[in-house]
């Protein structure tokens, strides 16, 4: 019992703290996301190029950039927190890496579906294998693997070292995958006649989406840190629990 | 009993190369790169003559290539015009599948026979056992591979034994298992290892095999040596990068044991 209530004043403060900060980042987050609606539905205006059904999809855009912003700090914070982990050893890495990839996940996932909603009317398909689409299926089939390994380890500590370790080669993997897929490609023209992606169905940018892009991008990463943070206190908090219970035992 | 006499023969080799050695010089976790390679070479050696005696590694790995290749065959000669066009493919495919029955061999033969401990307390450093495991797998992976080609120019009629596709087999087959060992220790003590560690590997390997396929299918359509020395570099840096982090992290992964 000693050990269980010892650390226990200092973990509630440090807990407390949190709770403040994540209830002001969940109002902002609202804030935001209401924000980012306004500007991309209303303020930006329409792309001069675009006609009928891809002028209405492109305003998509906005959100797939800003899933993809937050997904990027994601897995870049899950990197950071692995490195983190393997040297300090302190279990709240862990949970910053656990944390971060399952927030991430849902951003790719976002980016992915928002994607392929928007690539319908204008490539006339949901899917190919370009690029960027190969890059972010092998993203979250990774960190969908990553999910599934830390299940099957039982012990704390192992799963901690083992699952930074996973994520550290996975994010490493990354870059490389990109590339190989865009050479792929390059070499192979096949379904678009440009070398880049957004020769078919890309729009002028203009100085109102510029605007909207960047309250996008912050939007979705101030939702990201939020979300973040729900997520690590909760893991947290799931450690504590399962302490408490041993000590019970 | 059948288990004792595997096990005895694969533990020995490595304690009677240790007694070789001078104890107090060479056998420290420093001693210099010779020792350091005679270490590495002693853990190779241990694996080599393992399988040689019960021959459980290769023999399924070349058993499930070669029918991967014939079922691959089958599958595209219905609706394939040219077979030239799905050889590189089938060949990658084939290396990678295959050699996960491979690896999952490397640290899973240790923990089911109970000698991973024993190995654990080989007087080396750590690195120097991944290295060892890491050459014995890229032993098995050549040979499987050198069975692979011959049934793909047969059944695909496709000549693949071109010196540049051979050296992409072999830094390819080397990048696979320098993150398949890796990945094999980590996987060797958890649950559903054997259906796990592809989950874990094959997402990480992609660049080798886009890469791969890439190098294959530029030699086996003509194209420039541009192109071809650029699949290389892909997976040259691609093994660079991943052994230097492989030997950072190995000693990671038995902390507790």
């Amino acid at each position: 019992m000693s050990t269980a209530t010892a650390p226990q004043p200092t973990a509630l403060k440090a807990h407390r703290g949190l709770h403040y900060t994540q209830l002001a980042l969940a109002i902002a987050a609202v804030v935001a996301m209401a924000a980012m609606m306004w500007v991309a539905l209303i303020y930006a205006k329409p792309a001069a190029n675009l006609e009928g059904t891809e002028q209405f999809a492109q305003r998509i855009f906005y959100i797939h950039m800003g899933c993809n912003f937050a997904a990027l700090s994601a897995f870049l914070v899950s990197l950071i927190a692995s490195i983190g982990y393997l040297i300090t050893r302190n279990l709240d890495w862990d949970r910053l890496v656990q944390a971060s990839i399952e927030v991430g996940l849902v951003f790719g996932l976002g980016t992915t579906i928002t994607g392929a909603i928007w690539a319908k009317p204008t490539w006339n398909t949901y899917w190919t294998w370009d690029p960027r689409l190969t890059t972010v299926t092998i993203t979250v089939l990774i960190y969908i693997a990553y999910l599934l390994f830390r299940n099957g380890i039982d012990n704390r500590q192992t799963r901690a070292r083992f699952g930074s370790i996973y994520a550290l080669f996975a994010f490493l993997s990354l870059p490389l995958t990109y590339y190989s897929a865009r050479w792929f490609r390059s070499i192979h023209p096949v379904v678009f006649g440009a070398e880049n992606a957004e020769a078919e169905g890309g729009f002028g940018v203009g100085s109102t989406m510029v605007t909207t892009l960047e309250v996008a991008a912050f939007s979705f990463i101030v939702l990201f840190c939020s979300l973040l943070i729900l997520r690590f206190r909760q893991l947290r908090l799931q450690d504590r629990l399962e302490e408490i219970r041993e000590d019970l035992d | 009993m059948s288990v004792t006499e595997i096990s005895r023969p694969a533990a020995a080799p490595a304690a009677t190369e240790a007694e070789r050695t001078p104890p107090t010089v060479a056998m420290r976790t420093g001693g210099g790169l010779i020792a350091y390679v005679r270490k590495v070479w002693a853990i190779t050696l241990k694996d080599l003559r393992a399988e040689f005696r019960a021959k459980e590694v290769v023999l399924t790995m070349a058993a499930f290539s070669i029918l991967a290749v014939i079922v691959f065959g089958l599958a595209f000669d219905i609706r394939v015009p040219e077979s030239a066009m799905v050889a590189p493919g089938v060949l990658w495919v084939t290396i990678l599948f295959g050699g996960v029955l491979g690896l999952n061999r490397a640290f899973g033969a240790e923990a089911d026979r109970g000698s991973l401990a024993a190995l654990l307390l080989a007087p080396m450093d750590r690195s120097a056992i991944y290295f060892g495991k890491l050459v014995a797998g890229l032993i098995f992976m050549l040979i499987v591979d050198a069975l692979v080609l011959p049934v793909i120019l047969v059944i695909f009629d496709v000549n693949l034994f071109q010196p540049l596709n051979l050296l992409g087999i072999l830094l390819g087959s080397l990048g696979y298992v320098a993150v398949g060992t890796l990945f094999a220790a980590l996987t060797a003590n958890t649950r559903a290892r054997e259906s796990m560690l592809p989950i874990l590997l094959l997402p990480v390997m992609v660049p080798v095999f886009v890469a791969g396929v890439g190098l294959s299918a530029a030699l086996v359509d003509g194209r420039t040596m541009d192109a071809v020395l650029r699949w290389l570099l892909v997976i040259g840096g691609y093994d660079l990068l991943f052994l230097t982090i492989a030997y950072l992290v190995f000693d990671m992964i038995w902390e507790e044991a």
